[in-house]
């Protein structure tokens, strides 16, 4: 910036290119977050005043007391508390079914990506799955699976693999015909192409992929939940809502906005640290 | 003795046609540019030789014996772009050929098998000016310096005809020039058999042992894919030879010219 700027230039910068340094960024971003939680406390304050047994919109005091109710006491069920017999159960379920939908997006990927064969195989069959609500398949999963665990990880793992396959199989066949020809005129053979060239180059794409499909397999997991089960953060939800305990519900939101946050920077952090190439950073 | 031999070759996309009774006999130890207009079957001639393309009709031999259409390790290649592998580092790169021919099914070398490739690789990388880049992925690299590494990663096995795609098509003037030195000083010492296709004229009467210039004899106004390209110009060059006017002409008419107006 020119220290004395001429005479009636505007010394007032354009609004884009105004950049807020890290400091700031910071401050800015929690300023929305503070107008809503201040929002909140007016809102509930107000419809206290006039009733004071309200239960819509609990006090910061209200949930504080159910959030040490439900970290202190006992799930009759498992005999641990609840909060954790809920968290537990509930990531079993999305890890496993997380667990399944990589795995055979990961294979999958990988063939139908490099082999144009196997795509013309099977590429209308996953496009046809992949377009059917996986909640509207519920009832099926329910009967052929029973009310169990194996039928609320088998909607995760079908929500969102298809999306996932779909995703990496047109990563992959996208990757450069030069590369392809190149590894060959350096004597891969096919095999060598795909766990060479294609698979390591998937990964950071896999990675991705599941951090945009893990908001979906919250909601396949809570519908799950929600509809037949006895432990889970869904269930525990919709149970209390029979009650209308918003005291609970907001916390468990909360609980469940965090664990999500977590995991997306903990699969971020992996990438970064795993497959540094693929960030245009160094080693 | 020639390394590779195109008999009668024509390439024919359905009713159209790229290549039309190409013959050559390229010898080995030669330098071939390879210059024309666009669309004019330069690519074409280059995906016929690595064996992306088939020829319709006609024969390509290499060393007499008749080469099979898929890319193989006796051809080396290098493109413009997207020559070499972003998730590896240059000596990774570079130990790539050596791990795909001795271990099939891991496609990694370990102990002292893969402390010789590392030994050949770092002698490549040495050998295109890399040496002090071995760790470094592509990303972080010039243009320059990843078609070096494009070149290292070629040779390492030794192929028998090096085929350059516009290799130096996106560099800076300068880099271009050093790139040409490189080239040549390569080419001396491990006695290579290049192809080059290039856009750039000059490049190729300098580089160059001989030059094909690819265009179409005939042009039907009604049918323009009717007839294909062949080869127009076939020079042998010492260093002194100039290109025709002609053929200048015939390549500077291809490019899109400025409206006098």
């Amino acid at each position: 910036m020119p220290a004395h700027p001429r005479p009636g230039a505007s010394v007032v910068r354009r609004l884009v290119d105004m950049r807020p340094r890290r400091g700031a960024r910071l401050l800015l971003g929690a300023l929305p977050i503070l107008v809503l939680l201040l929002l909140y406390l007016i809102a509930s304050e107000a419809r206290h005043a006039d009733n004071p047994a309200d239960k819509v919109l609990p006090t910061f005091s209200a949930m504080a007391q159910a959030i040490h109710g439900f970290t202190t006491d006992l799930d009759p069920a498992s005999g641990r508390i609840v909060l954790v017999a809920d968290t537990v159960a509930s990531l079993y379920r999305l890890g496993i079914g997380l667990a399944i939908a990589t795995t055979s997006a990961l294979i999958l990927g990988l063939l139908l990506g490099t082999v144009p064969l196997a795509r013309a195989i099977l590429g209308p069959v996953i496009a046809v799955i992949a377009v059917i609500p996986p909640v509207a398949v519920l009832p099926i999963l329910f009967i052929a699976l029973g009310l169990d665990e194996a039928s609320k990880i088998a909607l995760i793992a079908i929500g969102i693999a298809p999306f996932m396959v779909r995703d990496l199989t047109s990563y992959v066949a996208s990757l450069p015909a030069e590369q392809f020809a190149k590894a060959q005129t350096l004597g891969a053979n096919s095999w060598q192409l795909a766990v060479r060239v294609a698979l390591p180059q998937l990964m950071p794409r896999l990675i991705e992929a599941l951090r945009l499909s893990m908001g979906p397999a919250w909601v396949f997991l809570i519908a799950a939940e929600a509809v037949a089960s006895d432990v889970g953060l869904g269930y525990r939800i919709f149970l209390v809502r029979r009650y209308f305990a918003m005291d609970i519900i907001l916390p468990y939101v909360a609980w469940i906005s965090l664990l999500a946050i977590a995991a997306d920077a903990l699969l971020l952090f992996v990438s970064r640290r795993g497959f540094p190439w693929a960030h245009g950073g160094g080693r | 003795m020639s390394a590779l031999e195109l008999r009668n070759v024509w390439v024919e996309y359905g009713e159209k046609v790229v290549l039309e009774r190409v013959s050559l006999d390229i010898a080995e130890r030669s330098f071939v540019a390879v210059v024309g207009p666009s669309g004019a079957g330069k690519s074409t001639f280059l995906r016929l030789i690595l064996g992306q393309e088939a020829p319709t009709r006609g024969q390509v031999l290499l060393d007499g014996q008749p080469m099979r259409a898929e890319c193989g390790p006796d051809r080396g290649v290098v493109f413009q772009r997207y020559s070499v592998f972003p998730h590896l580092t240059a000596l990774r790169n570079v130990m790539f050929g050596i791990e795909c021919a001795e271990a099939p099914v891991t496609a990694r070398l370990f102990g002292s098998r893969r402390r010789a490739a590392r030994d050949t690789a770092v002698e490549m990388l040495a050998a295109v000016g890399l040496e002090h880049s071995m760790d470094v992925y592509p990303a972080q690299m010039s243009g320059g310096m990843q078609q070096r590494l494009a070149i290292a990663q070629a040779l390492v096995k030794h192929p028998r005809i090096l085929l350059l795609d516009e290799p130096f098509g996106a560099l800076d003037p300068g880099i271009r020039l050093d790139m040409h030195a490189l080239i040549t000083r390569l080419w001396q010492e491990h006695g290579l058999t290049i192809v080059m296709v290039t856009h750039d004229i000059g490049e190729a009467f300098k580089l160059g042992t001989r030059v094909l210039a690819f265009d179409k004899r005939r042009v039907d106004p009604q049918a323009p894919h009717r007839f294909g390209a062949t080869v127009t110009y076939d020079l042998s060059l010492d260093r002194k030879t100039l290109p025709p006017a002609a053929l200048v002409e015939a390549l500077g008419g291809a490019l899109p010219q400025k409206d006098p107006a």
